[in-house]
């Protein structure tokens, strides 16, 4: 099983992310092995593997909030490794966070607009009302994502699906080429995984964003992704479509052994 | 030269074994409790008078009368250590940072009318010790050997501790508390008995610290926080939690003064400050230190929605400037004092709370940009014989310009460590101005910054003040609903999700604690010529507590907290200062049983009573602990 992604042909500009050979370990842990993929526009790929397999670790990588001790990140052919992740972002990269990371100051609306603010660059503003900025497209995002009801409440206060939500909403607002979502669903009710997965896709389908997300329910995972890759322990056991991947031998062994099949948090 | 640089060694030296105790024992304290105890420098001092009197009741003649003094005052102050843990610190382990060092903050206050009482208010000589009473020559210089002998104690000390920590299994427990405090409770160790312990044992390394200091210098009531500030200082360079950093950063810190007292005897502290600014750009933990393992935030769990002002508060604002535009008319004349100085203090807190509730950022030293605000404006005036209106303008610059130095190495810490640093940078700022005396007059201030003459009448002084400072917290106040001050809370809730969205945290915070700095020096200067003086007291630290007593008395979490807060913290000290002499003792213990009963902040304690009574199923906002990336 080769670890490293075959970069398909008819890509117009190439892949979106390049990911060669990620490495980090803390300490005595290997967490992320020397681990290669690549994700296309408009694409999404599952990175799936049992708790600790190193998918957080991955996506801090990614997005700059740790360095790698190797290897390379390159987002639309310019390379990334090591950059904050303040300025990630700004080169188009949107993230969610597993464990949830809202400002509980303020409302879900102004969570959305203050990363619109930031987007325009106007955060430096020392006068004039943030609450007036952005509101028409701060709640068209959230109607995006099924959240315009309450765009009134405290984040601090919301559910914690309502939450994956709302980090969905923030990690659009810089009109990302590249989304990273980490365990989206967790937290939410079979029904509504679907949706918000469906939905995601719709949206990278239209805008032609490649996401890139992780997931431990394997009926969200067949249904919505085009490839998955699967970890185990820092390293890449398998990468394919679902199908394929449902069939490896390897990822049956780490699945039948941790037996998280789905549902997992 | 080189016999005097040697001399200045082991002159530094010797100072640096008394900091050394006590900086060991807040270190091993910190360990284990995670507690910052700014009563340390008070234990300090208690440990010197008590040393006095017993000292001079066994027979300071004899080696047994005096020796046993002084360890007798180190015991009796481990016992007041493990009074205070019992009493006190046991209930606040779990409150927030801010509150911890407040609740200890009013042990200080408490501990100084004690003393007051106890020993009066003049300075106590303590004998010599028996036995080292004479000089050696070293290097062509008079030695004394009780300076040798300290400087012998220090790695004595230091050993011994060494030698606890690795070979008892007290020391083993308390080096794996503070390694890993959840492990404790796996081996079966009493987890209170430890805690008093650790807190009994720190205290009496500060008791014996002053206990020492007996035949070297007078013992007085300013002790407490020179010391805790110079240990801050200590601890800060030498990374919190390490016994052997502790040692290596007081030596340098004893070293560095002996040095600048020969090189720049004006301005030692100078020398001290561009130290630890470079310790602290090469190593932001300290020379010995480890950066804490995910930043864990106190438990006021999520930070409460801020919304703008309603109709009502908007009104009760309109009403309440009203009144103070109409004070003049009904008002008599001290009255109007009274009230111009409220005013002022109200632009100092709303200064402190825009950095601290907004911004996350508890400062322990906000006076340093009141008084050099103060300072700017009278060094305006004295220097360039400006009139009042530029020195007003200058006043702010110099408070800002501090603010931008001192800030950036601020914000590149948090919590505790932002606490003391910030402290830290106080006393730098009110020793440079103590000890500066060419400059500003030292002890004896900067008299005669009296304003223009138009704006001389008490009335018309009344309204300049108040025009000034309205306007400044109007601003203030905008800028805190506006794209600033959200990214500034954005950075506060959850610096990582800030970062994800393109804000840079650090200078964020950076900004807001020079515009924080700015506003207390306009503060400042009105304050200069409201008083038609300035003095160092202006920024010394006590003044610092009052701003940070006005914003948590008011309430952090509100943007009007600040002024509510000032007028009823004015007028309650000013109450409390009429009733008693010893007010200081009835606030402190007012502090410590606020922090005691409500160990999350009125606020805190408001909004959990609020939680109960509410609906269960809005409590599901995931997993607390917030991870900062700190670097
Ligand atoms: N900051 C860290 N310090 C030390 N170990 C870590 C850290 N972050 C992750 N790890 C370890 O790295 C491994 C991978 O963790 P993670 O990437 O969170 O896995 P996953 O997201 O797949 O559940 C785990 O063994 C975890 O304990
Ligand atoms: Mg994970």
């Amino acid at each position: 099983m080769s670890a490293v992604a075959t970069v398909p042909v008819g890509a117009a500009e190439g892949p979106v992310l390049v990911v060669r050979d990620l490495a980090k370990s803390f300490g005595g842990v290997h967490a992320v092995q020397g681990v290669s993929f690549a994700v296309e526009a408009g694409r999404m790929l599952a990175l799936i593997g049992p708790n600790g397999a190193g998918k957080t670790t991955c996506f801090n990588m990614l997005n700059g909030q740790l360095r790698p001790d190797r290897g390379e990140v390159v987002l639309a052919g310019r390379p990334i490794t090591g950059l904050k992740p303040r300025v990630v972002w700004r080169m188009g990269v949107g993230r969610t966070f597993q464990i949830t990371a809202t400002f509980t100051s303020m409302t879900v609306r102004e969570n959305v607009q203050m990363a619109l603010i930031s987007h325009e660059g106007g955060i430096w503003n020392p006068f004039a009302p943030a609450r007036a900025r952005h509101v028409a497209e701060a709640d068209a995002l959230l109607g995006l994502v099924g959240m315009a009801e309450q765009a009134e409440r405290a984040c601090g206060v919301l559910a914690y699906g309502d939450l994956k939500r709302v980090e969905l909403a923030v990690a659009l607002a810089n009109r990302p080429r590249l989304l990273l979502m980490d365990e989206p669903t967790a937290g939410m009710a079979p029904r509504e995984r679907v949706a918000l997965m469906a939905l995601t896709a719709q949206i990278a389908a239209e805008q032609g964003i490649a996401v890139l997300f992780t997931e431990h329910d394997m009926d969200v995972v067949f249904t919505h992704s085009d490839r998955v890759i699967v970890l185990d322990r820092g390293r890449l056991i398998a990468d394919g479509t679902a199908e394929e991947v449902r069939r490896d031998a390897n990822v049956r062994a780490v699945y039948l052994g941790s037996g998280a099949t789905s549902g997992g948090h | 030269m080189f016999d005097l640089i040697l001399t200045q060694i082991l002159n530094g030296l010797a100072s640096a074994s008394s900091l050394f105790l006590v900086a060991s024992g807040l270190s091993i304290i910190f360990g284990v409790t995670r507690i910052v105890n700014f009563a340390h420098g008070s234990l300090y001092m208690l440990g010197a008078y008590l040393a006095f009197t017993l000292v001079n009741l066994f027979g300071p003649a004899s080696a047994l009368g005096f020796w046993g003094g002084v360890v007798l005052a180190a015991v009796l102050v481990a016992l007041v250590g493990l009074v205070m843990e019992v009493t006190v610190l046991r209930r606040i382990y779990q409150a927030p940072e801010l509150f911890q060092l407040l609740a200890t903050f009013g042990i200080v206050l408490m501990i100084q009318d004690i003393a007051l009482a106890s020993w009066g208010a003049e300075d106590k000589l303590g004998p010599r010790a028996p036995g080292f009473k004479s000089f050696v020559i070293l290097f062509g210089n008079r030695f004394p050997t009780y300076e040798l002998l300290l400087i012998v104690i220090g790695p004595a000390v230091l050993a011994l501790l060494w030698f606890l920590f690795q070979k008892t299994r007290w020391g083993t427990v308390v080096r794996a508390a503070t390694q890993d405090r959840e492990m404790v409770g796996a081996l079966g160790v009493n987890q209170r008995l430890l805690f008093t312990s650790v807190f009994a044992f720190g205290a009496g390394l500060a008791g014996l610290g002053g206990a020492l200091q007996l035949p070297r210098e007078a013992v007085t009531l300013h002790m407490d926080l020179s010391t805790i500030s110079e240990v801050f200082v200590v601890v800060v360079v030498g990374g919190l939690g390490s016994v052997a950093g502790a040692y290596l950063a007081a030596v340098l810190i004893g070293v560095l003064h002996a040095f600048g007292i020969l090189i720049f005897p004006k301005i030692t502290l100078v020398l001290v400050f561009l130290v630890m600014a470079v310790v602290l750009v090469i190593k932001p933990y300290g020379l010995m230190g480890k950066r804490p393992v995910g930043h864990v935030r106190g438990p006021a769990a999520a930070e409460p929605l801020l919304t703008p002002a309603d109709r009502a508060t908007k009104l009760a604002g309109l009403a309440v400037l009203l009144l103070l535009v109409a004070a003049p008319l009904v008002t008599p004349d001290h009255l109007l004092l009274t009230l111009t100085e409220l005013v002022i203090f109200a632009l100092f807190a709303a200064s402190l709370h825009f950095m601290m509730g907004p911004g996350g950022m508890a400062s322990f030293g906000h006076a340093a940009y009141f008084g050099l605000g103060a300072y700017g404006a009278a060094l305006a005036v004295k220097w360039l014989g400006a009139p009042m209106e530029p020195a007003l303008v200058f006043a702010p610059f110099l408070a800002g310009i501090a603010g931008l130095v001192f800030g950036w190495f601020c914000v590149r810490l948090s919590g505790v460590y932002l606490a003391m640093l910030t402290l830290a940078f106080a006393q730098i700022a009110w020793a440079t101005a103590f000890q500066w005396v060419d400059l500003t007059g030292g002890d004896n201030g900067i008299l005669g910054v009296w304003p223009s003459s138009w704006a001389v009448p008490k009335t018309v002084f009344y309204y300049l003040a108040l025009a000034v400072c309205a306007a400044c917290v109007l601003a203030l106040r905008f800028t805190v609903f506006a794209p600033l001050g959200y990214a500034l809370r954005a950075a506060r809730d959850n610096p990582l999700r800030a970062e994800a969205i393109g804000i840079d945290v650090m200078r964020v915070q950076w900004v807001a604690f020079t515009v924080a700095a700015f506003a207390a020096g306009i503060a400042g200067g009105l304050f200069a010529f409201f008083k038609g003086s300035v003095f160092p007291t202006y920024m010394a630290i006590p003044r610092s507590v009052d701003a940070l007593l006005m914003v948590l008395l008011g309430g952090v979490q509100t943007v009007s907290g600040p002024i509510v807060g000032a007028f009823a913290y004015a007028g309650l000290s000013e109450q409390l200062m009429k009733l008693t002499m010893y007010w200081r003792f009835v606030l402190g213990l007012s502090i410590v049983l606020l922090v005691v009963l409500f160990p999350r902040g009125l606020v805190g304690g408001f909004l959990a009573l609020r939680e109960r009574h509410g609906a269960a199923g809005s409590g599901a906002a995931g997993p607390r602990l917030a991870v900062e990336g700190v670097r």
